[in-house]
């Protein structure tokens, strides 16, 4: 357990440092960095030796624009080299504000919303066509669940019997510079998902002992696609941004970025200055 | 003025207007107050805004949609085909960070096929602006014709005055008997940088801005082929069924021929970046796009570039 909350800090770190020169989409980093931590650092089985094993299990990272939490996750385990992170935005490496396969470890480019739940299904359905054992996850933001192809794969899931896939909902509450349920609201969420015939978990995506409690209940229910709801907090770790609809994408000076660094250590709070509702 | 003081004015002057999106307000972030009800931000939706605005435009509406320029023209590709160009509605798509504009987003927000597939629907008009007063030049006009249309939104600044717009016509910079720079959009910025060079160097160099892509002014691109040694494409934009293959099917129709160098991607997306980096790169630069069609190196100096800023 402190393993995961030593590695969740170092990655919140890293998300900080790329937060500058350019920017990065933060908040959602944030939301998502306890999640994507558990899953690499304890549950799946996906290290840098077997990423060629057809065996080894999956993660499709669908809202790709809090891929700065997944650059650190495998800077922190062992994926990538953590000198590389220095190269964000760089023409001289890959690292820019959505995933790529250029990156070691990454199953599939991603930025574009409501893809990668049906990219995930086809993989998960050949695990099940071929009898293989491995899980496939699918990481998907709850704004993304706007877009109504991730509405479509969770029901050709269901009529495939995909038990084996997860989609996991980082639901921090915000899509871009709005919170969801002001703008397309998603609630009752967890009855929506049960009415397509998913078999549904909802804990507190920041709570190691909550997400170890979901994921180790897997498969949820024989012949159902499994969906873990994961109440997140958008900016998580950053009072100063912490769900605030104005910072989504942040593009902070140096100070800044010191200042935060100290914030998430539990010092005092950042006056940020830097420009709000930044748009990418 | 701005885009967003134009579409307000514009919509507070008639009621037809409804402003759109799908959940991309960058352009239009006092509409909502301005607008109340005739503002509808539909979600991450793009295939039910378009949707939509096919059903508010049956209804005699004049639906201004935004969204990024990947999202907006191939998410919700068949839909923009099948509800707004069959029917040919006005159905007004406002096309944001199209081309390089994208800059460190990676290929799924690269529009640099958008001109391409947006003009091979019957009925769809497609505009790109070359600076905001250029956009706010040619939208009036645009949003006031009975066709859809496709608009590469670009508010960057420029220190040109534009000409005044009209559809179907291009707007001639200069002419010139060596080379003429035919582009749209973004690069106008470069092409001015890149025509001071080729000056400098000796050369009688033209330059024509291609803001109104569909329809196309055949008679510019005639007039240019005949006139001038070279004919330079320049775009951000696969050299696949954009300005180049627009010259090409131009020069053809009217059994012409001339000396075209396509300036555009060639079958690859871009180096994700910033702009600046992306543009050097990539090698779209003014200084890098007048010392290619010299062949060599020169001394110029290549101007500060400014990196996009779409806060509001």
């Amino acid at each position: 357990m402190s393993d995961l909350k030593d590695i969740a800090f170092k990655v919140r770190q890293h998300i900080i440092r790329m937060s500058t020169d350019g920017g990065c989409f933060v908040g959602a980093s944030l939301s998502a960095t306890d999640l994507i931590v558990y899953l690499y650092a304890e549950y799946l089985n996906i290290n840098k030796d077997n990423l060629e094993d057809p065996n080894r299990d999956y993660l499709f990272l669908s809202k790709g624009h809090d891929v700065p939490a997944l650059y650190g996750t495998f800077a922190e385990i062992g994926l990538m080299d953590p000198e590389r992170l220095k190269n964000h935005l760089s023409t001289s490496d890959n690292i820019y504000w959505h995933p790529n396969t250029k990156i070691d470890g990454i199953e599939f480019h991603s930025g574009s919303l409501g893809h990668l739940p049906s990219v995930a299904l086809g993989v998960a359905l050949d695990i099940k066509m071929r009898g293989g054992k491995n899980k496939v996850i699918c990481i998907l933001g709850d704004g993304e669940l706007n877009e109504g192809s991730c509405w479509e794969a969770v029901l050709v899931a269901g009529a495939h019997k995909l038990d084996n896939l997860i989609f996991v909902v980082d639901r921090n509450q915000f899509q871009a510079n709005m919170a969801t349920e002001d703008l397309i609201p998603l609630e009752p969420l967890h009855d929506k998902f049960t009415a397509f015939g998913a078999a549904v978990k909802r804990i507190d995506g920041h709570d190691f002992d909550a997400l170890r409690g979901a994921f180790n209940a897997y498969p949820f229910e024989e012949g159902k696609l499994n969906v873990v709801i994961a109440d997140t907090v958008r900016g998580k770790g950053l009072p100063s941004i912490e769900a605030r609809a104005d910072r989504w994408f942040c593009n902070f000076n140096s100070e800044e970025v010191e200042s935060l660094l100290k914030e998430l250590a539990g010092e005092e709070v950042t006056q940020l200055t830097s420009e709000t509702l930044v748009v990418r | 003025m701005s885009y967003e003081e134009l579409l307000t004015k514009l919509a507070l002057e008639d009621d037809r207007f409804v402003v759109m999106t799908a959940e991309n307000r960058a352009l239009v972030r006092n509409l909502p107050a301005k607008l109340g009800k005739r503002f509808v931000d539909t979600g991450i939706t793009e295939q039910t805004m378009v949707g939509a605005a096919a059903g508010l435009a049956l209804r005699g509406r004049i639906p201004v949609l935004h969204a990024l320029a990947t999202f907006l023209s191939m998410r919700a590709f068949e839909f923009i085909r099948t509800d707004a160009g069959i029917p040919n509605l006005p159905v007004k798509l406002s096309s944001f960070i199209p081309g390089f504009l994208s800059d460190g987003n990676g290929p799924t927000h690269q529009a640099v096929e958008d001109i391409s597939i947006m003009r091979g629907i019957p009925n769809v008009t497609v505009f790109a602006a070359a600076d905001e007063q250029d956009l706010v030049g040619m939208l009036p006009a645009i949003w006031a014709s009975p066709n859809p249309a496709y608009v590469r939104i670009n508010t960057r600044q420029t220190t040109y005055n534009h000409s005044p717009f009209e559809i179907g016509k291009a707007e001639v910079i200069s002419e010139g008997t060596d080379v003429t720079i035919l582009t749209y959009g973004l690069l106008f910025e470069q092409a001015l940088v890149a025509v001071d060079i080729l000056k400098e160097q000796g050369l009688s160099v033209g330059l024509v801005n291609m803001r109104s892509l569909k329809p196309v002014d055949e008679a510019a691109i005639i007039k240019v082929a005949k006139t001038s040694k070279l004919v330079v494409t320049l775009e951000d934009h696969f050299n696949t069924g954009g300005l180049y293959s627009i010259v090409a099917e131009t020069l053809l129709k009217h059994q012409t021929t001339a000396k075209v160098m396509p300036y555009g991607l060639d079958g690859k997306w871009f180096k994700p970046a910033l702009l600046p980096a992306v543009l050097e790169y990539e090698g779209f630069t003014g200084k890098q796009i007048a010392e290619k069609i010299l062949g060599h190196t020169t001394n110029a100096i290549q101007p500060e570039i400014a990196t996009p800023e779409f806060a509001e």
